[in-house]
């Protein structure tokens, strides 16, 4: 009877202590939803003693819209812009790993312009997303200046995408076989000045942040994800890379054009907190790698959409693809029955899988390393709840 | 080196930076001494009151505006010339704000809080010495005085943290309790390292016995030792003063405010007034006591000397001062945060025994004679 009453007044998901334990003296700590570095919506109940965590449970579900419910009620075309909706600081991946999806059921061939388009944006995407990641996560460790250095290199990236689509943040560009229309005459020289941008702040970025004895001292060694770990949680992107778990879905299972690219796939050695950093930052570099091949090879002319049916139906199965979004393996599964619209879509968020770990992580970690390890594991909250 | 308060030295001095102001002369002859003594004590209280007022409503909007700078924005520039009037109109924001209380929260103890670290900031602007003869007051035991209610401000992040009955506000008291004893103890013995060398605990001594060239200043003076002490007091006194990289007793991004969490309106701007007025104080503190206070910087060389010696000493030791502010502007808004433990570690194992390895040697410096001429 006494133990049910314990139960009940604790916080759902943690187990009652044992008499004369450390759990036993501890207090709950309630971050969240709304608090500055859980990045959105996201509740974190802390377990503490003093200012040690013993265990943290997150609490995802304040901002699930049932994108995948709503799915089932509209065709793919109008489902396209509701992905730009989860991950919304990458929104280019989502809906590529839609388009491809629907590519799979259709049959449908993409023209090779309208491929280097979508690795163009891809990578500027990627790097867009790693900016404003570095930005947020030196705020996280008290570093407030960081996060305007961030965002002024994010804003060149945006302005380039308002010319390509008129979007900055839900871009809704990538249709199933291109995309929605050409990129502007001078795509190409602006993207070679992002490049050239991109690597003074990549330097710039060094200088400030990675080379601080602070930063250092906060991130080494603390929230160490073992390899095996990682696996088993199912983490993706940089998270599991540097675990020094080597599995880049554009190197191990080239979609869309990324097999024609010369590019390394960063890892990590000890897989703790400044191992996630730096890995982003290299991944950068190799983005950057990416674009200026890509801009190079890019061809002048041609179609950048294929024709596709007007009114189609997807024929009935089912599809899976993923793609290497900026946090990871993000997937469409779709299946169909026939009809216009689909029977079920499920999204695999690299989010969801990536945030599990905390608990594990900061264990046994102080108050602030929890908001580091959070602040590394760069998850975007809409894109978990969905 | 003033050996002795009777020496020629001293008298020279004293006469040559005379320590009564005429407005204070004035009201002397004309009032009887008890009189006097009440006109020039509210003198002193309004003059102190409007000044750490206007101080603390110019270095908010310097730090939005530095930081700004810093952080490629332009900073505050809609109210006022240059946005100078915007802490103004945010001041009447906070001045008309409801001021709530959390209904578990200890209704004597909260509203107490605010006052205590406002209060001991006040009490420090008494000894500052701004020129030779602006100066509320000259205690002999004058650094002991400061010492004391430097280490009072604590109090109120203390209370505030345990009154307002929230864990945030409690994790931010407590580590800001501890931060304070910490780095309470290398400060202190930067202040006990000037004492040893000026051979008086009095501000205004200390600045004059930094008188002469720019050489003579304790910086420079106490060969090595001062640059040392000048290093460990910049370190701990950025530490008392809750700014980063030391703030995390406000910790933004893990305890959201820290210890003022819950203090809204009036509460909270006293809080951040004090914060402000003690930027001065720490500033001011480190000018008069390493880089020569209201004295002019004198280089030797004739002519160059007098015309700077003919700027008055206030506006030397305002100079002085602000350029120690944006120093430590430019400390916090440059590195992240470090950890509580790390903050710990950095303080016992290292900052005390080297402040106290630099004190011990100075003594022995002080002692054989073996300072800069």
């Amino acid at each position: 009877m006494s133990t049910a009453e314990a139960t009940v007044a604790l916080p759902p998901g943690f187990a009652p202590a044992a008499e004369g334990s450390r759990e036993a003296e501890a207090y709950f700590l309630n971050m969240g939803p709304q608090h500055p570095s859980t990045h959105g919506v996201l509740r974190l109940v802390v377990r503490l003693d003093g200012e040690t965590v013993l265990g943290v449970v997150p609490h995802p579900g304040y901002i699930h819209r049932g994108i995948e419910k709503m799915g089932e009620n509209m065709t793919v075309l109008q489902y396209l812009h509701l992905t730009d909706r989860m991950d919304y600081l990458s929104a280019l991946f989502n809906s590529h790993s839609v388009c491809l999806a629907v590519e799979q059921a259709l049959g449908l061939g993409v023209p090779e312009r309208a491929e280097y388009i979508r690795v163009i944006m891809s990578e500027l995407q990627r790097i867009a997303s790693h900016m404003l990641w570095w930005g947020v996560f030196g705020m996280d460790l008290g570093a407030i200046t960081t996060f305007f250095y961030g965002f002024r290199d994010h804003e060149f990236i945006s302005q380039l995408f308002e010319q390509v689509c008129g979007a900055r943040l839900t871009l809704n560009y990538f249709r199933p076989g291109g995309v929605a229309q050409d990129v502007p005459a001078d795509f190409v020289p602006q993207v070679k000045k992002i490049i050239a941008q991109t690597r003074r702040s990549l330097d710039e970025f060094d200088r400030l942040l990675t080379q601080n004895v602070i930063i250092q001292e906060r991130t080494r060694g603390i929230g160490v994800l073992p390899p095996e770990r990682a696996l088993s949680y199912g983490c993706s992107g940089a998270v599991l890379r540097a675990s020094g778990v080597s599995f880049d879905i554009r190197k191990h299972n080239p979609y869309s054009l990324y097999d024609r690219f010369d590019f390394e796939v960063p890892l990590g050695k000890n897989g703790d907190c400044f191992d996630r950093y730096e890995v982003r930052l290299r991944e950068m570099a190799q983005s950057v790698r990416i674009l200026e091949q890509a801009v190079t090879q890019f061809p002048a002319a041609g179609p950048w959409r294929a024709k596709e049916p007007a009114h189609y139906k997807l024929p009935a199965g089912a599809w899976f693809h993923w793609v290497e979004a900026a946090r990871g393996a993000f997937g469409t599964f779709l299946v169909a029955d026939g009809g216009a619209k689909p029977v079920r879509i499920k999204n695999r968020s690299p989010g969801f899988s990536n945030l599990s770990v905390l608990d594990e992580l900061a264990r046994g970690a102080k108050l602030a390393d929890l908001v580091t390890i959070l602040s590394t594991l760069d998850i975007v909250v809409p894109d978990i709840d969905r | 080196m003033i050996a002795s308060l009777h020496s020629p030295l001293a008298t020279e001095l004293a006469a040559r930076y005379p320590a009564t102001h005429p407005v204070g002369d004035w009201v002397r002859a004309h009032l009887s001494p008890f009189g006097a003594f009440t006109v020039n004590a509210l003198l002193a209280l309004a003059l102190t009151t409007v000044f750490v007022s206007l101080t603390a409503l110019f270095l908010v909007w310097m730090e939005r505006k530095v930081c700004a700078r810093f952080q490629l924005r332009l900073g505050p520039n809609r109210v006022g010339p240059f946005g100078l009037l915007q802490t103004l109109a945010d001041g009447a924001k906070l001045f008309l704000k409801e001021s709530f209380m959390p209904r578990e929260a200890d209704f004597f103890v909260y509203h107490l809080a605010p006052l205590i670290p406002i209060t001991s900031s006040f009490m420090v602007f008494c000894v500052l010495p701004f020129d030779h003869h602006i100066q509320i007051a000259d205690p002999q035991g004058g650094l002991i005085y400061l010492a004391a209610f430097l280490g009072m401000g604590v109090f109120g992040v203390l209370l505030a943290g345990w009154a307002s009955n929230n864990k945030y506000s409690l994790l931010g008291g407590m580590r800001s309790g501890a931060q304070m004893i910490a780095y309470e103890i290398s400060y202190v013995l930067c202040l006990l390292l000037i004492v040893l060398a000026s051979g008086s605990a009095s501000t205004r001594d200390i600045v004059l016995a930094q008188h002469g060239t720019v050489l003579n200043w304790w910086l420079f003076k106490l060969p090595g030792c001062g640059a040392l002490g000048f290093l460990i007091f910049l370190i701990s006194s950025t530490a008392e003063l809750h700014r980063a990289p030391f703030d995390i007793a406000e910790a933004e991004s893990e305890l959201t405010g820290g210890f003022h969490t819950e203090y809204s309106g009036m509460g909270f701007s006293m809080f951040f007034l004090s914060e402000y007025s003690n930027l001065f104080v720490a500033a001011g503190l480190g000018t008069t006591l390493f880089l020569g206070g209201f004295l002019a910087p004198q280089f030797g060389l004739g002519p160059l000397d007098r015309a700077l010696d003919l700027v008055p000493g206030f506006a030397w030791f305002l100079l002085k001062v602000y350029g120690l502010i944006y120093l430590y502007m430019w400390l916090r808004w440059t590195f992240p945060r470090l950890r509580v433990d790390q903050l710990m570690a950095l303080e016992w194992k290292f900052l005390l025994p080297l402040a106290l390895g630099n004190l011990a040697i100075a003594a022995v410096l002080v002692t054989l004679g073996w300072l800069l001429p």
